[in-house]
C-alpha cells in the first residue's frame, strides 16, 4: 500500500518536473500580447507530436514555431495573420479548431447528421411497434368475435 | 440491420487504418518554391532557384546528419545522381557545417548544391516538420510534389512522372 502511494506520488512529481523542463515559457511585458500569445499557443498544433499543442510540446519544431509566433506578435501582426502564416506552410492541420471548408464539412456537421440518423432509427423502432400491437389486439379480438360467432 | 451497420463501420475503420496520420498534405504543392537568399554549406551565398540549375526540374531533398532515416534513402539518391537525369539539391536542416560536411564525405554527396539552414528558417517557409522531406520542383519553380519520410524507388519514379505530366499539361 505504501509502495502504491509512493508510485502515485512519483507520477505526479515526475509529470510536473517534465512540464517545467519542457516548456520555455515566454513572458511579454504587455498583458494583451501575453493573452494573445497564450491563446494562440493553445490553438496551434505541434506537427511532430500531433496530440499536443504548441504550448505543451518540447519538440524542436514547436520551439521554432513558438519563437515565430513571438516575433510576429512583436512585429504587430494580428492573430489572423499569424494563423494564416502557419496554415499557408503547414496546412489546416496545424489549427486545433479546424475552419469550416469543403474538406472539414463532415467534421463539423458529421456528429449532427449521426444524431439525426440515430433519432430516425429510434423513432422507427418505437413507432411501428404501436400500430402492430393494436393490430394484433384487433386481430385477436376479431378472432375471438369470430370464434364466438361460429363456435 | 445491425450487421450492415457493423460492416459499414469495418469499412471506414479499414480505410482509416491504411492512412498514416503523420503524413500531412502540404498546402505548398502547386505553389512556387519560396525564393530566398541562402547560405551554402561551403559558405558561399546565393539563391535557390531553377535558373541557377540550368532551368530544369529539380529535386530538393531536406536532410540532416543527425537524421537516421536520411541514411536509409541516401543510396537511392546516390544512384539517382549518377544517372544525371535530374539535378538533386540538398537543404541541410538544423545542422552544423562540420557535422554536415563530415556526413557527406563519409556517405557520398549526391547534391549539385547543398544549402545550409542551421536554424530551420527556410525549412519553416517550406513547412518542413521532420527530415527527410523531399520536394519535386518543376522548371517554372512550382512545387509539384512533396514526399515525407525516406524515399523509395517507387516514390521517386512516381514523383518524376508527376513532374513530367504536369509539364506536358501546362504547355
Amino acid at each position: 500500500m505504501k509502495i502504491l502511494a509512493f508510485l502515485i506520488f512519483a507520477i505526479f512529481v515526475g509529470n510536473a518536473n517534465g512540464q517545467t523542463f519542457l516548456v520555455d515559457e515566454k513572458t511579454f511585458a504587455d498583458d494583451s500580447m501575453q493573452l494573445r500569445y497564450d491563446v494562440l499557443m493553445e490553438e496551434l498544433r505541434c506537427l511532430v507530436c500531433q496530440n499536443q499543442t504548441l504550448a505543451d510540446s518540447g519538440a524542436g519544431l514547436a520551439q521554432d514555431l513558438r519563437k515565430k509566433v513571438v516575433s510576429m506578435i512583436e512585429n504587430g501582426n494580428s492573430d489572423q495573420e499569424i494563423k494564416e502564416y502557419m496554415v499557408q506552410r503547414y496546412g489546416e492541420f496545424i489549427l486545433y479548431r479546424p475552419r469550416l471548408n469543403y474538406s472539414t464539412i463532415m467534421l463539423w456537421f458529421g456528429p449532427f447528421i449521426l444524431l439525426l440518423i440515430a433519432i430516425g432509427v429510434i423513432v422507427r423502432v418505437i413507432q411501428p411497434s404501436r400500430p402492430a400491437s393494436t393490430n394484433q389486439k384487433a386481430n385477436s379480438e376479431n378472432k375471438f368475435y369470430n370464434d364466438e360467432k361460429h363456435p | 440491420m445491425p450487421l450492415s451497420i457493423f460492416a459499414i463501420l469495418v469499412i471506414f475503420f479499414a480505410i482509416g487504418l491504411t492512412k498514416d496520420p503523420r503524413l500531412i498534405p502540404s498546402p505548398l504543392v502547386g505553389e512556387p518554391l519560396p525564393v530566398r537568399q541562402l547560405d551554402k554549406l561551403d559558405s558561399t551565398e546565393g539563391t535557390l532557384h531553377t535558373n541557377n540549375l540550368g532551368g530544369s526540374n529539380f529535386i530538393l531533398n531536406v536532410w540532416a546528419s543527425w537524421c537516421a532515416a536520411c541514411l536509409e534513402e541516401h543510396d537511392l539518391l546516390m544512384e539517382l545522381a549518377t544517372l544525371n537525369t535530374i539535378p538533386i539539391v540538398g537543404l541541410n536542416y538544423k545542422d552544423t557545417r562540420k557535422d554536415a560536411s563530415r556526413w557527406l564525405y563519409k556517405n557520398g554527396n549526391p547534391y549539385l548544391q547543398t544549402w545550409f539552414d542551421p536554424n530551420g528558417q527556410f525549412g519553416m517557409e517550406l513547412g518542413v516538420y521532420g527530415v527527410p522531406e523531399t520536394f519535386f520542383v518543376d522548371k517554372t519553380g512550382i512545387i509539384r510534389h512533396k514526399h515525407i519520410g525516406p524515399l523509395s524507388r517507387n516514390s521517386i519514379s512516381q514523383a518524376i512522372e508527376i513532374l513530367n505530366t504536369e509539364q506536358n499539361s501546362s504547355r
